[in-house]
């Protein structure tokens, strides 16, 4: 007979941020100019100068940076204002 | 030659170009506007009113370019493109069109918002001449090294310009 006390269900622990999910990526390409990236970041994001600069050498030396997280639509919402300035960027989930 | 832009002392940028000069800007800019048509949205008066357009990626590489796939994932990438690409479409015509309708030959003075659209028209002519060259991170050296005579000679130096111009464009605004 099963026993009728309930469940105890484990709850997801704080690992899980069902907020937090989803990443606007921008890649590097050799025609948009370091100052222009950083000054896109600077105006987009409302980054100071000095994080601005350190996310464009990051697209710069590494191919690609992570600029922003948060919901999906967020993201998306980026990424249009993104490519409005000519940058190529994406939206990818979190796999982290 | 020009020597780009500088913050104007009212706000906004000011520059000085000559006919010559001009005239690039203006032929490179109606260039744009002819690839760049307008976002074409489907005949149901819903989705014209919410701007509902194509999701197929284009297939001339410029405009794949200046409308990059948002998605890694070719299905996400298309739902994305249907909803957003007609609206983006507009706002490159819209600063292309500003960009053609206030250069003019001598001092030129832009506001802040005519500023914007400069920038960005100028850097997706830059991203149109770059993919058509097939530019790489060592532009400048290779312009420094090519003869004269190269036939691609004189469409590097254009786009060797473009990048000055948005250079100081930036630093103008900073």
């Amino acid at each position: 007979m099963g026993s009728t006390a309930p469940v105890e269900v484990e709850r997801p622990s704080t690992d899980v941020r069902p907020d937090l999910p989803w990443l606007t990526i921008v890649w590097n390409d050799p025609v948009n100019l370091m100052s222009y990236v950083t000054y896109v970041f600077q105006t987009v994001f409302g980054y100071p100068r000095a994080k601005a600069e350190k996310l464009m050498m990051d697209v710069h030396h590494k191919g690609r940076a992570v600029v922003a997280s948060g919901t999906r639509e967020e993201m998306e919402r980026d990424v249009q204002i993104l490519h409005s300035y000519g940058l190529w960027a994406t939206v990818q989930r979190d796999s982290a | 030659m020009s020597t780009g832009f500088i913050t104007g002392v009212r706000g906004g940028v000011v520059a000085t170009f000559d006919a010559a000069e001009v005239s690039i800007l203006r032929s490179l800019v109606t260039q744009v506007l002819g690839l760049v048509e307008p976002g074409a949205t489907g005949d149901d008066p819903l989705e014209r009113a919410l701007g509902i357009g194509s999701a197929e990626a284009p297939s001339d590489p410029v405009l794949a370019r200046l409308f990059p796939a948002a998605y890694e994932d070719q299905g996400e990438a298309a739902e994305f493109r249907r909803y957003t690409e007609a609206t983006l479409r507009d706002a490159k015509r819209a600063d292309a069109q500003t960009m053609l309708e206030t250069a003019q030959p001598g001092r030129l003075e832009l506001s802040d918002d005519q500023a914007q659209a400069w920038l960005r028209s100028l850097n997706d002519i830059r991203l149109a001449l770059g993919v058509r060259l097939e530019v790489t991170e060592e532009i400048h050296e290779e312009i420094a090294g090519m003869s004269q005579d190269d036939p691609r000679y004189p469409a590097y130096v254009t786009y060797d310009w473009l990048t000055y111009l948005q250079d100081t464009l930036v630093r103008a605004l900073w």
